[in-house]
């Protein structure tokens, strides 16, 4: 017979406020079962908790109902109680009578009687709660990291130095990521290659960490401690072993008209290529989709032939390597809008107005210009260079209504390099607010307006035309009364939103993490999980979650690879023990299991699998289903989609789902 | 004089976005109808929908059934299992001449709180415009309950 005791919390005036909690208490206390009932100020305090455990002992309780809070807030607190008093934790349910009824409810008497309906049915599933057992897993001790930029090379680096396998996934032929495409970093203006390209080195050569460049992320399984990754190795057509990376053959390529990624479309590459001469692995591939050997079915060669060690090989196919990671960093990066999304702005058609990033080439000595400013359109250097900054960003009407955070710093940067290299042209930023919130970036900013003579005005730009050889930018001065500003300009730098990467959604998807409406990854709590996921075992790094510079980038990646180490600080990890399970019974009737499978088809996760079942002599009697407990995550769609309810989910029990319908409905007083 | 109808409306929903939803509802203190009582299931694919028409045996006047927006499930594809059951579940009673207007079917996300809100008043309206389900209060189970006697008898 169950002796259930109920516990009914005020949080304060929380709950007390809207609900009449002693009243809940009484009523509570005279339910079929219920031996027990109290009401008490702080149940999550020390003191409260006391009072179950003691509660417990003295009634002899068999299971707790905690009327209080969401169970996603304290279930695990008062668990511990009922453990500490000697019952299984399993026995402890929570009534969420405030997040689901004193917070969204005026005091009323149907308040209090909704409070007493959520306490009654959880009354009834407590009842037919069973005993349960914490599940543990062993881990694999080996990381994966998605993305090859400077957060998915600090989170590699910090696992791999803690002593841990790490396996980095980067998409494109060479690690390094947009940092390496920066010219100068802010606010110390030190060379972004500079900085980067050790760290670079240090991966590629680094004894516990297994790089795969040309590669992506094809499906992801199982669970933290225990992922099963597929990963897709992209058909080089070149073999990593023989190649000495000598440069013959991409400096004999002859399809030389291709726009080149790392320049931001400002120069060309061949078909054959290492996307920068710093590239880890600086070993070319091939791009299929624009090589003439492959678009033309077997034309050329060139490479094949010039190649001293005989490592280019047409016949490579992309290949799938499966591997067993225990946690995941995601570290897939950003992208920028391009100056094509701006229509007021000539839609990109203009070869002198360009985005962030292909300024930062510009100004790069290792650019297509090699590092001088100069414009795209003549190659003349531009004597009036406007900046643009919050160009889509901060704007509802485009559909990007956050802060790209970067831009007003960048900004300031590029005015200055091009002023440190053009000291006698002009530099105007037009700009909505200067957000500068970062050590040393306001005096950075401040720096370029008074030591550098940038003129900031403050104000927005409507308009870009050409006239007579000169870029035309209307804007408005909102400090001078919203006076119209004209300037003819021969170069425009447009500060591009930060936007999350084209296949975001799709990376999203196989890793199954959440993400928002503009398809940056979301964290687990936004002030108290920024690094976690909601799928236990990913976590985040840079600005795949959200826009953000280098120090911050970095430090989240350091967080990112601290929680990978403490997950594998352990040996097992210990699980919820909410997992699918199939009747079993004694000879002759074993289970009531018909062995249709049903199961194992809706089952997202592999878990269900096959037993035979046979006798003494070894006849086969029957296959039946059989859950993995290491795999089952507890959804339960098996036990919906059962025809004979023969498996059933531990917690959230066939028995235990009807008894709180039937609990719910049926008042007694 | 009679009180006015408030209608009962049971929330079947999923542990990870819509009663999280629910949850958000409260810690920003959304104010909505108080006739909703809320089950809370691992995932909507749990949902045996015979649950459903338990509810409705017992005194339920409406129904919701939410989780997390397709592509969305925490289990990946456990909503996309709810929503074919539903589809077909709901032809069935439309074939059977149950009301399904009574039955809400929605995605609800962890961050739509005020979307909860939104979803719990306006079915409450509907339900309650709708008038209290007596059709299965109302069936005469006499003559069963006689047949099944005599069946036992013979």
């Amino acid at each position: 017979m169950a002796r259930i005791g109920v516990f009914i919390c005020h949080c304060g005036e929380n709950i007390s406020a809207t609900i009449d909690v002693e009243k809940v208490a009484k009523l509570a206390g005279k339910l079929s079962g219920v031996a027990y009932s109290v009401d008490y100020k702080y149940m999550c305090s020390d003191p409260g908790q006391t009072l179950i455990v003691d509660a417990i002992k003295e009634h002899k309780l068999t299971g707790i109902v905690v009327g209080a809070c969401s169970p996603r807030m304290h279930e695990g607190t008062f668990r511990k109680a009922a453990e500490k008093a000697g019952i299984n934790p399993y026995f402890c349910e929570m009534a969420n009578i405030r997040e689901h009824c004193s917070w969204v409810h005026p005091k009323s008497d149907e308040t209090t009687r909704k409070a007493l309906d959520i306490v009654r049915t959880m009354v009834e599933k407590v009842k037919n709660n069973t005993a349960l057992f914490p599940i543990k897993v062993p881990i694999t001790k080996t990381a994966l990291v998605i993305g090859g930029g400077i957060a998915g090379i600090q989170a590699a680096l910090d696992i791999a130095n803690s002593g841990h396998q790490v396996i980095m996934v980067e998409k494109t032929p060479s690690i390094g990521g947009h940092m390496s495409q920066l010219s100068e970093t802010f606010p110390t203006l030190d060379c972004s290659q500079c900085i980067l390209t050790p760290r670079m080195v240090e991966v590629a050569q680094h004894p516990n960490i297994t790089l795969h460049t040309f590669a992506t992320v094809e499906s992801v399984t199982g669970f933290i401690g225990n992922f099963e990754v597929d990963i897709r190795l992209k058909a080089k057509s070149v073999d990593f072993e023989k190649c000495t990376g000598c440069g013959s053959c991409w400096q004999k390529c002859p399809s030389k008209k291709i726009p080149d990624e790392f320049n931001a479309g400002m120069s060309f590459r061949t078909a054959i290529y290492t996307p920068f001469p710093q590239a880890v692995p600086n070993k070319p591939v091939i791009d299929r989709a624009n090589c003439t050997w492959f678009t033309k079915g077997g034309k050329c060669g060139v490479c094949a032939k010039i190649c001293p060690t005989g490592a280019i090989d047409y016949n490579t196919e992309d290949t799938i390597l499966s591997v067993k990671v225990g946690s995941i960093v995601t570290a897939t990066g950003f992208d920028i809008k391009h100056s094509d999304f701006f229509p007021e702005y000539g839609y990109g058609k203009h070869p002198d107005i360009i985005d962030g990033l292909q300024f930062e080439r510009l100004a790069s000595a290792s650019g297509p210009t090699g590092g001088e400013i100069r414009r795209p359109s003549d190659g003349k250097e531009p004597e009036t260079v406007v900046f643009l900054a919050c160009a889509g960003s901060r704007d509802k009407a485009k559909g990007i209504e956050y802060c790209s955070k970067i831009c007003c710093m960048y900004t300031a940067k590029h005015a200055m390099l091009y002023k440190h290299k053009n000291h006698h042209g002009k530099a105007h930023v037009f700009y909505m607010d200067i957000r500068s919130a970062g050590k040393s970036y306001d005096e950075f900013v401040r720096r370029a307006i008074e030591e550098d003579d940038v003129n900031y005005i403050r104000g927005r730009v409507s308009k870009i035309y050409e006239k007579n050889g000169k870029l035309m930018v209307v804007g408005v001065d909102t400090l001078l009364g919203a006076k119209p500003v004209t300037i003819e300009a021969d170069m425009v730098v447009l500060a591009t939103a930060v936007v999350a990467n084209e296949d975001a959604e799709s990376v999203a998807q196989k890793l199954h993490i959440s993400y928002d409406k503009h398809k940056f990854f979301a964290e687990a709590h936004p002030k108290l999980k920024p690094v976690e996921t909601n799928t236990a075992g990913i976590t985040l790094a840079g600005a795949c979650q959200s826009a953000k510079d280098i120090p911050e980038t970095v430090a989240q990646a350091s967080a990112a690879a601290a929680k990978t180490i403490i997950l594998f600080s352990g040996s097992e990890l210990t699980r919820e023990p909410v997992v699918a399970t199939v009747n079993r019974s004694a000879a002759p009737v074993f289970t009531t299991c018909t062995g249709c499978f049903l199961c194992q088809e809706v089952c997202p996760y592999q878990a269900i699998e096959r037993e035979e079942i046979r006798d003494r002599a070894g006849n086969l009697l029957m296959n039946a289903a059989k859950v993995n407990a290491g795999l089952c995550q507890g959804c339960g769609t098996c036990v919906a989609m059962c025809r004979n309810k023969s498996i059933d989910l531990q917690g959230f029990s066939n028995q235990q789902m009807l008894s709180e319908v039937m609990g719910l409905l049926n008042e007694p007083f | 004089m009679a009180e006015p109808f408030e209608p009962k409306i049971v929330a079947f929903v999923c542990n990870w976005c819509t009663y999280a939803g629910a949850d958000l509802a409260g810690t920003s203190r959304t104010k909505y109808e108080t006739n909703v009582r809320i089950i809370r299931f691992p995932c909507t694919g749990r949902i045996d929908f015979m649950l459903l028409i338990k509810a409705f045996q017992n005194g339920a006047d409406g129904i919701i059934v939410s989780g997390c927006h397709p592509n969305d499930c925490h289990y990946t594809s456990g909503n996309f299992h709810a929503r074919r059951r539903w589809i077909v579940f709901k032809s069935m009673l439309d074939f059977m001449g149950f009301p399904t207007e009574r039955i809400t079917f929605s995605w609800v996300s962890a961050a739509e709180g005020k979307k909860w809100a939104e979803l719990v008043n306006e079915t409450t309206d509907s339900v309650r415009a709708l008038g209290p389900f007596t059709e299965y209060k109302n069936l005469d189970f006499t003559t069963f309950n006689q047949m099944d006697h005599e069946a036992i008898a013979r």
